[in-house]
């Protein structure tokens, strides 16, 4: 890579550190528990919306997985999402009135917060409808996939994003706090996505799955990205550049292997089609608040009302991680 | 007998020593500083080896283990195991000419160069010291003509073997010489041992695995069962926070005696082919973690396929007859402009995969490789032709899964037998033809590593048989040692030859079907000979 080019890409992540500084006077602590973080610890980073019932299993989820701390930013939720995350121990609450939007849909936050806390440790990165998945995920902590990582000299971990979906209408289950939203949203698309790779940020760009299926099968350029880097061994100097989807230094965004092989990788279930999701969808139409103006949503909205399925008989029913890997979404790598 | 790094703290120290207070038969040794691949490793153990020989007169064999060793088996069986073998040392020796593990290109080098700087902390001066060595052809000598031996560093060794090794009146001279060779503790012992050793059983009782970067592989608490049915006596690394494999071996006291060899074969099959995994992937996925560079796919798809360029057009049935005569999964033209055919006219087929024209030619090489991934076990064939997006040729080309067979020119038929006006045709006609000879010259270019077979049509139809059998062989074994029971059914050519002469005089000139003459008989003869008076 050229000089000039590797100097540009400095500015820019200089540029992301300046916004999520710029942007942390927006950033109330409610609770601040991070003087109970202790070395080597894995730190999970979230900002959410109004998501209440989704957080107790959450919450749960990464727990049982071996997060040992949750740093969060409430970005002013009025259904009681702040309170709740409020009470728990392992809990360390932002709360914030900016504007989602301008914040770079919550990178600019997270960005400073990971700049202040996360420095030294293993940073999981996800919004409240993703569940991490990674190989032996069923038998192993968290702890035990950093310590390889590691031990292999890696720094960043990648997880594809995979839309799940009900069977029949988003609608027709409805979804009961504490449980796990993939009972409901249990199928997925297991093979029809398409990779380039981004020249620029050295990362992939990965579409596809149901929503490029149902939602864009005409504009497929618009169908949204579904490559991420949730997890990544943080140091002060890192920045997210758009959402989890890259990072700079761009070296954090090889998590593929270019000569044949398969390096370990995760995967995120994206159990975002519940039927919370028709009103979340036509409530953010209004807030406007989404990437390119909340076209996503909008496709949404126009086409579920004329297919309001996502499934298909060629979709898949979600058993485990096993499963994923066989399937070629993700990969154990040389991790036995 | 302990050994414990120099660079532990002497508190955290000081607790473990007093912690084991109560145990009279352990003892530390003198510290050294341990990093990895350096003599601090070699001097550790000969001090601990020392004390051990000095202070426990009655020991036969030492056997060298790390805290992240784990015993599998109960000791008194490896005592057992010990004890019947009693002039046998266990340690892994070999010549590095023998060896494939090395790591980093240097295999005897790591004997005649020096290494003063650490591989870990200073790769830059460790590479730019040995490239000094090289350009100057410095060499070291090898001190009184020892054969260096190299192997894993967990060994056994008997007391007569070990107390020779360390009371070498050369010992000074090995020691200065084996404290510049790099990872002295995979060649100090594994070479003198060769020098007083009386049976050497070239093994470690350890079990360790390393994988592609030379790394330990690391066993945790779903490896239960398999290190249990492995019989190994002594396994590493184990990762330290899994509780479950320390509970189930440190607590084993079933005095079970068995007197089985260790047999860590299935161990060995999963790390071999996770470390394949991850060199070599599997072949024809495309996915977040492997995306080969081109060249670098070995194999731009999972499976074979064919791709049947003209066949639909000249034969009227072709598609069902084909999945008739060979069982596979046949088809329509899969690159069609208006959408993706798949076969029995489903608009979504395995994987997801959609239909959607746009989709398909966002990145048509996504869309290949992920059906052919997609349908693994089950053959894939294809129609295409001219009319199609042609983005996907050279991938197809490339591809030594594919089997492409071309009847050029046959995309004359459907023109031909169309209802437009003829300008239109010619226009048309003009346009495809030049698609295909386009695609032609791809399909002949040295780059292409498909089974390619092209006919003209005016071959073709001479004799339509032989090709058809041909192709279906290589497709596979079905049904077809009888030979092809049914045959497709022959677009009717009469006044085709005259069609192509109404282009040529139009000043098209349509050269890729072969010389029709105007008249052409041979296809009408063989409708006319059909014998009307065969039942069945």
């Amino acid at each position: 890579m050229k000089f000039w080019q590797s100097y540009r890409m400095r500015w820019r992540r200089k540029w992301a550190k300046m916004r999520a500084w710029r942007k942390h006077f927006g950033l109330s602590p409610v609770v601040d528990r991070t003087a109970a973080i202790k070395p080597g610890d894995v730190l999970l980073f979230c900002t959410l919306r109004d998501e209440h019932i989704r957080l107790p299993y959450f919450l749960k989820y990464y727990r049982d997985m071996g997060v040992d701390h949750f740093l969060i930013v409430d970005n002013d939720s009025t259904d009681g999402s702040g309170d709740y995350l409020a009470d728990q121990p392992d809990v360390s609450l932002w709360h914030t009135s900016g504007s989602y939007k301008r914040s770079r849909f919550g990178v600019d936050w997270l960005n400073w917060l990971q700049g202040q806390y996360a420095h030294g440790h293993w940073t999981l990165t996800v919004d409240p409808d993703e569940l991490f998945v990674y190989p032996f995920c069923d038998t192993r902590p968290i702890r035990a996939l950093t310590d390889w990582l590691d031990g292999s000299n890696v720094r960043s971990f990648g997880a594809m994003l995979l839309d799940m979906y009900p069977k029949g209408r988003l609608d027709a289950v409805p979804y009961r706090r504490g449980q796990d939203p993939i009972e409901i949203a249990s199928w997925f698309d297991p093979g029809n996505y398409m990779i380039e790779k981004n020249r620029k940020f050295g990362n992939l760009w990965i579409q596809g799955g149901p929503r490029a299926r149902v939602f864009f099968p005409d504009a497929p350029k618009k169908a949204p990205a579904l490559n991420k880097i949730p997890l990544v061994k943080w140091n002060r100097r890192y920045a997210y550049v758009s959402s989890t989807h890259m990072l700079l230094p761009r070296g954090l965004n090889l998590v593929y292997d270019e000569w044949g092989g398969e390096a370990a990788s995760g995967v995120l279930l994206h159990a975002k089609f519940l039927d919370t999701f028709t009103t979340k969808a036509e409530e953010e139409m209004g807030r406007q608040q989404h990437y390119r103006a909340s076209l996503e949503y909008k496709a949404y909205v126009e086409n579920l009302e004329k297919t309001p399925e996502l499934w298909c008989k060629w979709s898949e029913k979600y058993i485990n991680w096993l499963q994923l890997e066989i399937l070629g979404l993700m990969s154990k790598g040389n991790w036995a | 007998m302990i050994h414990a790094d120099l660079s532990i703290p002497a508190k955290t120290y000081k607790a473990f020593r007093e912690a084991l207070a109560d145990l009279p038969d352990v003892r530390f040794s003198k510290r050294h500083r341990c990093e990895w691949g350096t003599w601090g490793l070699v001097s550790a153990s000969q001090s601990a080896a020392q004390t051990m020989l000095d202070d426990f007169p009655d020991v036969r064999h030492v056997y060298l283990a790390s805290g992240s060793c784990l015993p599998l088996r109960p000791v008194t069986e490896l005592i057992d195991y010990l004890a019947q073998r009693p002039h046998t040392d266990f340690i892994e020796s070999a010549t590095t000419a023998d060896v494939p593990w090395t790591v980093g290109g240097l295999d005897e080098e790591r004997f005649t160069l020096r290494f003063p700087f650490s591989w870990r902390k200073n790769r830059f001066l460790f590479d730019k010291y040995v490239a000094l060595q090289r350009a100057f052809g410095l060499k070291r000598r090898i001190p009184n003509g020892i054969v260096p031996h190299m192997g894993s560093q967990w060994w056994c060794l008997t007391r007569q073997t070990l107390s020779a090794i360390l009371t070498d009146p050369e010992r000074a001279i090995y020691d200065a010489y084996f404290r510049q060779v790099w990872i002295p503790d995979e060649s100090y012992f594994q070479t003198l041992a060769r020098q007083y050793s009386r049976n050497i059983e070239s093994r470690s009782l350890t079990l360790s695995k390393f994988d592609y970067q030379g790394k330990p592989h690391i066993f945790y608490d779903d490896h239960l069962q398999l290190l249990r049915r492995s019989d190994c006596f002594v396994a590493r690394k184990i990762w330290p926070h899994a509780h479950k494999l320390y509970d189930a071996f440190l607590t084993d006291s079933a005095h079970a005696m068995k007197k089985t060899e260790p047999n860590p074969g299935k161990i060995d099959r999963i790390f071999t082919k996770a470390v394949e995994r991850r060199t070599r992937g599997r072949t024809g996925l495309y996915m977040q973690s492997r995306f080969p560079v081109e060249t670098r796919e070995n194999g731009l798809t999972s499976a074979q396929y064919s791709v049947f360029q003209g066949f639909s057009a000249l034969f009227e049935n072709f598609e069902p007859w084909l999945a008739r005569a060979t069982g596979t999964r046949v088809h329509g033209h899969l690159f069609a402009p208006e959408r993706a055919e798949f076969s029995d006219g489903q608009t979504v087929m395995n994987g997801a995969l959609s239909d959607s024209a746009a989709l398909r030619d966002y990145n048509p090489r996504a869309f290949l490789a992920s059906l052919i991934w997609n349908t693994r076990g089950e053959r894939q064939c294809f129609q295409f032709s001219p009319a199609d997006n042609q983005k996907i040729n050279w991938d197809i080309a490339k591809d030594p899964n594919a089997q492409i067979s071309v009847i050029s020119g046959a995309w004359a038929v459907p023109l031909f037998k169309s209802n437009q006006n003829f300008c239109d045709i010619r226009r048309e006609a003009a346009r495809l033809q030049q698609i295909e000879s386009k695609h032609l010259e791809i399909l002949r270019s040295s780059w292409t590593k498909a089974r390619v077979r092209i006919w003209t049509m005016a071959e073709f139809i001479e004799a339509p048989m032989e090709p058809l059998q041909t192709i279906i062989d290589e497709i596979g074994p079905m049904q077809n040692t009888r030979g092809l029971s049914e045959v497709p059914k022959m677009a009717d050519l009469t006044g085709f030859g005259q069609f192509l002469q109404n282009l040529k005089n139009q000043g098209m000139h349509p050269y890729l079907m072969g010389n029709f003459p105007v008249a052409h008989e041979p296809h009408e003869a063989q409708t006319t000979s059909r014998k009307p008076y065969l039942v069945r």
